[in-house]
């Protein structure tokens, strides 16, 4: 019987064509290659396109604010009213529910216990997790990447003192330790020397998020640097005369790079998530910036008089971060058909 | 292990005392207190102390037990061994219903690699890697025990008072937990399983005549689960160790996540290091038991060779 392992592995290994001279065959570099195997998974494409939709429409934010909604994020209108169905209506009722969802222009997607507009909210919301979410995922990239590769490389008691830091980082639940940072950090802001960061910026939550992961990526791409160092393209590089610095960036980095770029997206997923969830428990993004994770914890105070508030932000984060698990799946299938990597959350 | 929980508790410490650029007995002191009160409250906590000497004082009251709150003067201790049943409840009914649900969702997906069970089944799981614990906690609440009237909102019951009603309670606080580790874990046993299937090992139990069934369960799943078993490990003792406080907080869940919750919102830093400690306890705890049990489940590993994973 056949396996069923046949029908999973390398979807799209390019098969040669036939019969054509060997002299039209193009080259094809293992980008190339990656392109055409990932160009077969619609699904993961698909859900790679609506990554790039949702950041289009939050993108869009200042332009529907501005020419639909006429009003920005932070704007209450309590005491306003609209028209709905020829009628005027309060956006906030008298005992505190606000307008729900519904085709009227304005507040296309309601409003919330402060008569701000969800919709705008919502767009502008997008870009403070986004933004987050993609920061903080360039910090443990650089992070992890820098860590892995001295440790693969150098060995020794270079790696045994940052696995051990890495090990510590490993042991703390990575909730709680965001938590205590963004606690902590929140109520004095940041003063390392020249540096300096107000407790309500959007770097505190960015800075945790993407130290807290660290470990996480820095691990597999330890062991891969430390598979590399074995092969023969190693001895090429030390008998050309190349310091450690250029073999480390020339030789071992290029190696490496599509694992990088598969766990840059996971990582992306994963820090939106922790960024909600450490918003939703007031250690994360602090008002008045909006992200997705402070709406739901606004909006769940009242969810049984205006679920609209909770619903809404949590499906924006559920499609982000699933788009980006899909299409980061479909990256590693197409970047390394054979690959073992996986992102440990 | 110890040098580990060492560091942590190092770290926690500094974290709450370096950072904050303020006196945390101005903080304890309240808004408007004068210098004398701050002064007075700073003696009596010990904080005028070198950094060194709170450390070595404040691990000391942690083990023998006389940590008390700056907030609340409770006692640290007793209150995570009070939090600790509903907290255990959270995590092993939740961890039961993990392993079983990804053990079988893995199962199936590999066994039907590429076709329609494996497809539904890996969108499903990734679907449950996307979606935010609380949020989900929150939906659940709303549709199922709000709106439906199926489930209580919230709130714990004894497992020594009603059984029922215990369990009663914390099935959807189970689901919410489990719903993450379910998709992630039977990825992880999917990709695995795949592996696996292509060993010699397998073919030779083939070629030996063993029902397929008996192939895939004793040959296949069993030696596909190490990686699940350290996944385990950790997890669980993560979400031991406070991990578990989105759930235990939209579910109103008086466990040690809960605890550790309220503590943050006061700043109060003895709870958040027992807590941690506690937390960090478990989760080095589980790995060392994650070590023995892959001497059952590779027994290569019991005559020295090293873990392959």
């Amino acid at each position: 019987m056949a396996t069923p392992s046949d029908a999973v592995e390398a979807p799209g290994d390019p098969v040669l064509p036939v019969g054509v001279p060997a002299a039209r065959i193009r080259g094809r570099s293992p980008w190339y290659l990656a392109w055409l195997r990932l160009r077969r998974n619609r699904i993961s494409l698909a859900f790679g396109a609506l990554f790039l939709l949702i950041v289009l429409f939050c993108l869009a934010a200042p332009l529907w604010a501005d020419q639909v909604a006429h009003t920005g994020p932070n704007e209450n209108h309590i005491t306003d009213t609209v028209m709905i169905d020829g009628q005027q209506t309060d956006v906030v009722s008298p005992d505190g529910t606000p307008i729900g969802p519904g085709l009227h222009g304005r507040y296309l997607l309601g409003a919330d216990q402060n008569g701000r507009d969800v919709m705008v909210r919502l767009m502008y919301g997008g870009r403070t997790s986004i933004y987050i979410g993609v920061a903080a995922a360039a910090i443990t990239t650089v992070l992890a990447v820098l860590v892995g590769l001295l440790c693969g490389y150098y060995r020794g008691w270079v790696d045994a003192t940052l696995s051990r830091i890495m090990d510590v980082v490993w042991a703390f639940p990575v909730l709680l330790l965001g938590i205590a940072l963004g606690t902590a950090l929140a109520l004095g802001g940041l003063k390392i020397g020249a540096l300096q960061i107000a407790g309500d910026s959007l770097w505190i939550p960015i800075m945790i998020i993407g130290l807290v992961y660290v470990p996480y990526m820095a691990r597999p791409i330890r062991g891969e640097i430390l598979a590399l160092r074995e092969k023969e393209f190693m001895e090429a590089a030390v008998a050309q005369g190349k310091g450690p610095v250029r073999i480390m960036v020339s030789e071992l980095l290029p190696n490496v790079v599509s694992t990088i770029i598969v766990f840059f997206t996971l990582n992306i997923a994963n820090n939106m998530l922790l960024e909600s969830a450490l918003s939703f428990l007031g250690a994360g993004v602090r008002a008045p910036n909006a992200s997705w994770g402070t709406m739901i914890a606004d909006g769940y105070q009242t969810i049984y008089t205006a679920p609209h508030l909770t619903i809404v932000p949590g499906l924006m984060i559920v499609l982000t971060v699933l788009s980006l698990n899909v299409f980061g799946d479909g990256l590693r299938d197409a970047l390394d058909p054979r690959a073992k990597i996986r992102l440990e959350h | 292990m110890v040098a580990v929980l060492f560091a942590i508790s190092v770290l926690v410490f500094l974290i709450f005392n370096v950072i904050p650029n303020s006196d945390p007995a101005a903080r304890i002191a309240g808004k408007n207190a004068d210098p004398e009160l701050i002064a007075r409250v700073s003696a009596d906590l010990g904080l005028d102390q070198p950094l060194y000497v709170q450390y070595l004082t404040m691990m000391k009251q942690i083990f023998t037990g006389q940590l008390t709150s700056y907030a609340s003067s409770q006692n640290v201790v007793e209150q995570i061994w009070k939090g600790l049943p509903a907290t255990l409840s959270l995590c092993i009914g939740a961890a039961v219903l993990w392993m079983v649900l990804a053990i079988w969702f893995g199962y199936l997906s590999a066994v039907h690699a590429g076709k329609f069970t494996d497809r539904a089944l890996t969108i499903l799981s990734l679907v449950g890697i996307s979606v935010p614990v609380f949020w989900l906690a929150a939906i659940l609440l709303y549709y199922l025990s709000f709106k439906a009237e199926l489930f209580p909102t919230s709130g714990y019951v004894p497992l020594s008072r009603d059984p029922l009603d215990w369990a009663y309670h914390l099935i959807l606080p189970w689901l919410t937990l489990a719903v993450l580790y379910v998709g992630f874990y039977s990825r992880v046993l999917r990709s695995n399983m795949l592996d696996v299937m292509n060993d010699d090992h397998v073919r030779t139990a083939r070629a030996k005549g063993i029902s397929e069934r008996q192939v895939r369960i004793k040959h296949v799943l069993r030696n596909s689960m190490i990686p699940v078993v350290t996944l385990f490990g950790l997890d669980f003792g993560a979400v031991v160790g406070g991990g578990a406080i989105l759930t235990e907080t939209v579910f109103n869940l008086n466990g040690v996540g809960l605890y550790a919750g309220q503590a943050i919102g006061t700043l109060d830093l003895p709870p958040l290091i027992g807590v941690t400690m506690f937390g960090a306890f478990f989760i080095v705890l589980f790995n060392t038991l994650v070590d023995v049990a892959y001497a059952f489940l590779d027994p290569r590993i019991r005559i020295g060779e090293a873990a392959p994973v």
